[in-house]
C-alpha cells in the first residue's frame, strides 16, 4: 500500500468551501462541486447558468487565482485511467489523474511522462490547461506537444474530440487556455520509454548570469536542464548560481537488479504556517547561502532517482506554508533569447536592491512556443518567490514593466495580480483568443476571477 | 491469486477499498446493481494495479438469487467486503412501512444474506475474511435515524456473533463502524469537517486495522471515544436530547 500520502485537495461532496491555490494567495469562499461523470458536470453546467461564473480545478497547483471561480468544479473524482496502448505508449485518461499515479502506474514497467512540471502532484487537466513545461522544454517542447487528443465539455454542455487534426483551433486554445474554453473530460497522452528509474545528473556552478547562460547554451544537446540562482547575493556581478543538467540512466549506470523500482520516499509534512516573520532578508540569504555550499560540496556527476531529480520540493508536503498565512507570489517570466542578458540582469538588480527575499530563483532556458496563449517562448524563464506584503505589489508592478518592455511575458498559471495591460501586451493572441471565447461561451458561463481581472 | 468480492462496489466506501486491496495485489469481484456502470472502473483497475476484475451483477434485496451468484463466482472469494447500506428518510419511514423495510433490508436482511453464504464457504475452507460495513448509528437509537440505526445494531451484532463463530475456524470478521463519511449517501448535510472522513481515507483506516489484525475499527478514530461518551449518557437525559 501507499505509505506516502499524496497531497491531494481534497473535494467535498458539494457546498461552500474556503479555497486558495498553492500560493495561498488570494483566499475566496466558493461554490466547490465534483463530479464522476459527464452527465454530472453537464447538469452542473446548466445549474450555474447565470448564476455564477465556472471554472475546472484540478489539485490547485496553479499559485494563484487560475483555478478560483463563484463555482469551482473539482475534477479529482474523475480519475480513472481509461486504455493503455503498450507498443505505443499511449494513455487515455480522465483529467483529474494525477501525475503520480501515472508515474506510480507505468515507470517500474518502464515509461515516463514525456513532460513533467517541478511537482507530481498536479492532473492531467491541469497539465494541459496550463501547457506546462519541463526541464527538458529547449529539446522537447510542452506538455501539449504529447496530447494526442481530448475530450472537451463546452459550455453549452456538448462534447468535442479535439486534436492537431480534428478541430485544431480549439485545441491549440485549450493547451494553455487555463480553463476558459471548457472543461477537459480526458485525454490521450504519450508516455516515453526509460530504461531505469534514474537520472544521471552534472552540475556546474557558475559565478555569474553571463556564465550560467553560456553553460545553458553548452548544455543544449542535454535532455533535462535546469538552474539554481541566488538573486540576493552580489558577489561577482550578481547571479551566482548552480546549473543541474540531467539524461535518463542506463541500466548499467542504475546498477542493481531492478533499476525501474526507486526506494520508497521518506517525505516531511509542514503541519502549519510559519509565521511570516521568520522569512526576512536574513533568514533567506542563509538559506541560499547553505544550499549553495550543500549543492557544490558533493560530487559534479551522480546517479539519483527520478523523484529527487524532478520532484525535490515534493519531499516536503506543504511546504507553501513556510510562507506564514498571508501567502505568497510566485512571479515567473519568460525574456526573449536576444533580450535575455540585459533584461535579466536589470531585473535582478532591481529585486536585490529592493531587498525582498527570494528563496527560490530558477532559471531555465525555453525552446520555441506553441499554441494560442501558452506561456514559453524561446528565451529564459525565471521564477522566484516572494512573501506578500503590502511592499510587494509596487515592486512587482515595476518589474511587469520591465519584463514588458524587453518583449517578455508572465506565466498564467503562476499569476495572481497582474493587469489587462500586462497580458496584453505580453500576448499577442489575446485577441484572438478572446474571439474565440465569445464565440465558444457567448454566456459566459465559464470564467476565473483570474479571466475577470484580465478581461479574458 | 488472492481474489476479493465486494458487495456494494459503486458505494464511494466500496470503491476506494477495492482499489486499496488492488494495491495489495487483490483481484476484485465487484458486486452492484446496474453493474454495467461498473466497466470503467474494472478497466482502471486493470490498468492501474495490473489485476484482475470484473463487474458482477448483484441486488441485495434479491436473497433468492444469492447462492446463485455466489456459486458462479470462479475462483472463490479469499474475503468479502460488505459496503451496500441504504440510509432512507427516517420520517417517510416511521409512516410508511415499505420505506422502513427497505431500510432493514438493505442494512440488515440482505447483508445477513449474502454473508451467510460466504461465511458457509470460508468455515469449510478455514480461511478467509469478512469486512462489514456497519455504523456508529447501530450503537444508540436517536430519533432522526431510528429505522436506520436499528438495522446497522442488528448488523453489528451478527457480525460480533460471526467473528465469535468463525474464530476457531481462521476465518477473520471485521466491523467498521464508520462516523460521518463525506458520500453520496450524506450529499448536502453538514457535517463538522474534523468529525468526517472522506471516504478514501476511512478505506485507509480499514484497510491499516486489517493488516494490524483488528475486530472492530472507527473511523475516524475519534468516534471511539466520542461514542464511549454517548453510549453512558444516562437514558433519562438521553431521552430528551434533540437530535
Ligand atoms: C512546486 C510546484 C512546481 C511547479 N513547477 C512547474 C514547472 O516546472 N512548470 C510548469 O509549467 N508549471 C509548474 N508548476 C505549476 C503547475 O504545474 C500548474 O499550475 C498546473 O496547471 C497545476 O495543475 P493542477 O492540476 O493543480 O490544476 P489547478 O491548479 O487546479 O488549475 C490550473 C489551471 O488548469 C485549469 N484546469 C484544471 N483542470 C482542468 C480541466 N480538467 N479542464 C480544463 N481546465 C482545467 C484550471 O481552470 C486552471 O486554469 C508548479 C507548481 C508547483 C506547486
Ligand atoms: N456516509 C456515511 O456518513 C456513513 C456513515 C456510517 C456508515 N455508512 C455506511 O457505509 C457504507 C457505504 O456507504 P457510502 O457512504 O459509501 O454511501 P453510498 O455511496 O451511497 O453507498 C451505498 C451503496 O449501497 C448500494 N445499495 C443500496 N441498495 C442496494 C441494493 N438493493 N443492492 C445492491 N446495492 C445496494 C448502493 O448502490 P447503487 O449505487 O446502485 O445505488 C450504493 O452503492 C454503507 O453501508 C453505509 O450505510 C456510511
Amino acid at each position: 500500500m501507499d505509505t506516502v500520502p499524496v497531497t491531494r485537495t481534497r473535494p467535498t461532496q458539494g457546498g461552500l468551501k474556503k479555497l486558495a491555490n498553492w500560493g495561498n494567495y488570494p483566499v475566496i469562499e466558493a461554490l466547490e462541486e465534483s463530479f464522476a461523470s459527464a452527465t454530472e458536470l453537464k447538469g452542473m453546467l446548466a445549474g450555474a447558468h447565470g448564476t455564477t461564473r465556472v471554472i475546472a480545478r484540478g489539485n490547485g497547483r496553479c499559485y494563484g487565482d487560475s483555478s478560483l471561480a463563484g463555482m469551482v468544479v473539482s475534477t479529482l473524482r474523475h480519475g480513472r485511467f481509461l486504455s493503455f496502448t503498450e507498443s505505443s505508449g499511449e494513455l487515455a485518461c480522465q483529467s483529474g489523474v494525477m501525475l503520480k499515479e501515472i508515474l506510480d502506474t507505468f515507470v517500474p514497467r518502464g515509461w515516463f511522462l514525456s513532460v513533467t512540471p517541478g511537482t507530481k502532484f498536479i492532473t492531467v487537466g491541469g497539465a494541459i490547461a496550463s501547457d506546462v513545461h519541463g526541464k527538458n522544454h529547449h529539446a522537447d517542447g510542452s506538455f501539449s506537444r504529447y496530447v494526442a487528443s481530448m475530450q472537451l465539455m463546452l459550455a453549452s454542455g456538448e462534447v468535442v474530440l479535439c486534436s492537431r487534426e480534428t478541430n485544431c483551433e480549439l485545441f491549440e486554445a485549450t493547451c494553455g487556455g487555463m480553463g476558459l474554453t471548457g472543461v477537459i473530460l480526458s485525454a490521450t497522452i504519450r508516455l516515453r520509454r526509460i530504461a531505469t528509474a534514474f537520472i544521471r545528473q552534472e552540475t556546474a556552478k557558475a559565478r555569474n548570469l553571463a556564465e550560467i547562460m553560456e553553460l545553458f547554451e553548452k548544455s543544449a544537446t542535454w535532455s533535462y536542464s535546469v538552474a539554481w540562482i541566488d538573486c540576493l547575493s552580489q558577489s561577482g556581478q550578481g547571479g551566482r548560481s548552480i546549473l543541474f543538467r540531467g539524461e535518463h540512466a542506463s541500466p548499467h549506470e542504475a546498477g542493481g537488479a531492478s533499476p525501474l523500482r526507486i526506494p520508497p520516499r521518506h517525505t516531511i509534512n509542514l503541519p502549519f504556517f510559519l509565521p511570516a516573520a521568520m522569512l526576512n532578508g536574513f533568514t533567506v540569504r542563509a538559506f541560499n547561502a547553505a544550499y549553495y555550499a550543500c549543492a557544490t560540496k558533493g560530487a559534479a556527476t551522480a546517479i539519483v532517482d527520478y523523484d529527487a531529480f524532478f520532484y525535490p520540493l515534493d519531499g516536503i508536503l506543504h511546504w507553501n506554508r513556510i510562507y506564514g498565512r498571508n501567502g505568497f507570489v510566485q512571479y515567473q517570466f519568460v525574456l526573449p533569447k536576444a533580450s535575455a542578458a540585459k533584461g535579466l540582469a536589470e531585473i535582478l538588480r532591481k529585486i536585490s536592491s529592493g531587498g525582498q527575499g527570494s528563496f527560490l530563483a530558477v532559471l531555465k532556458l525555453l525552446g520555441k512556443g506553441e499554441n494560442l496563449i501558452s506561456f514559453p517562448m524561446e528565451g529564459y524563464t525565471m521564477a522566484l518567490d516572494f512573501p506578500v506584503t503590502k511592499k510587494l505589489f509596487p515592486l512587482l508592478e515595476e518589474l511587469d514593466k520591465m519584463v514588458i518592455e524587453y518583449g517578455g511575458r508572465l506565466y498564467l498559471a503562476k499569476d495572481s495580480r497582474m493587469g489587462a495591460a500586462t497580458f496584453n501586451a505580453g500576448y499577442p493572441n489575446a485577441p484572438e483568443f478572446r474571439r474565440l471565447r465569445g464565440r465558444l461561451d457567448p454566456a459566459g458561463i465559464f470564467g476565473s476571477l483570474q479571466s475577470a481581472r484580465l478581461g479574458i | 491469486m488472492a481474489h476479493l468480492l465486494v458487495v456494494g462496489a459503486k458505494s464511494d466506501l466500496g470503491r476506494e477499498l477495492a482499489r486499496l486491496f488492488a494495491a495489495e495485489g487483490y483481484s476484485l469481484y465487484l458486486a452492484a446493481r446496474n453493474s454495467g456502470e461498473l466497466a470503467e472502473e474494472c478497466e482502471h483497475l486493470r490498468i492501474r494495479y495490473g489485476v484482475q476484475a470484473v463487474a458482477r451483477e448483484l441486488d441485495i434485496l434479491e436473497y433468492g438469487a444469492h447462492a446463485g451468484f455466489y456459486e458462479s463466482l470462479e475462483p472463490k472469494p479469499d474475503g468479502v467486503i460488505c459496503a451496500a447500506g441504504y440510509l432512507g428518510d427516517n420520517v417517510k419511514a416511521m409512516e410508511d412501512f415499505r420505506e422502513a423495510k427497505r431500510i432493514m433490508d438493505t442494512n440488515y436482511t440482505g447483508p445477513v444474506s449474502i454473508l451467510n453464504i460466504c461465511a458457509a464457504d470460508f468455515r469449510k475452507r478455514a480461511s478467509g475474511f469478512i469486512i462489514g460495513i456497519s455504523s456508529v448509528a447501530g450503537e444508540r437509537g436517536k430519533q432522526s435515524n431510528n429505522i436506520y440505526g436499528s438495522a446497522k445494531a442488528g448488523f453489528s451484532a451478527y457480525l460480533s456473533g460471526l467473528r465469535n463463530s468463525l474464530c476457531k475456524s481462521g476465518v477473520r470478521v471485521i466491523t467498521v463502524k464508520p462516523g460521518y463519511m463525506d458520500t453520496r449517501m450524506t450529499r448536502g448535510m453538514k457535517f463538522p469537517p474534523i468529525l468526517t472522513a472522506q471516504p478514501e481515507d476511512a478505506a485507509r483506516d480499514i484497510v491499516r486495522a486489517w493488516k494490524k489484525g483488528r475486530d472492530v475499527v472507527y473511523t475516524k478514530w475519534i468516534w471511539k471515544f466520542i461514542m464511549v461518551v454517548i453510549i453512558h449518557i444516562p437514558e433519562k437525559i438521553f431521552k430528551k436530547i434533540n437530535f
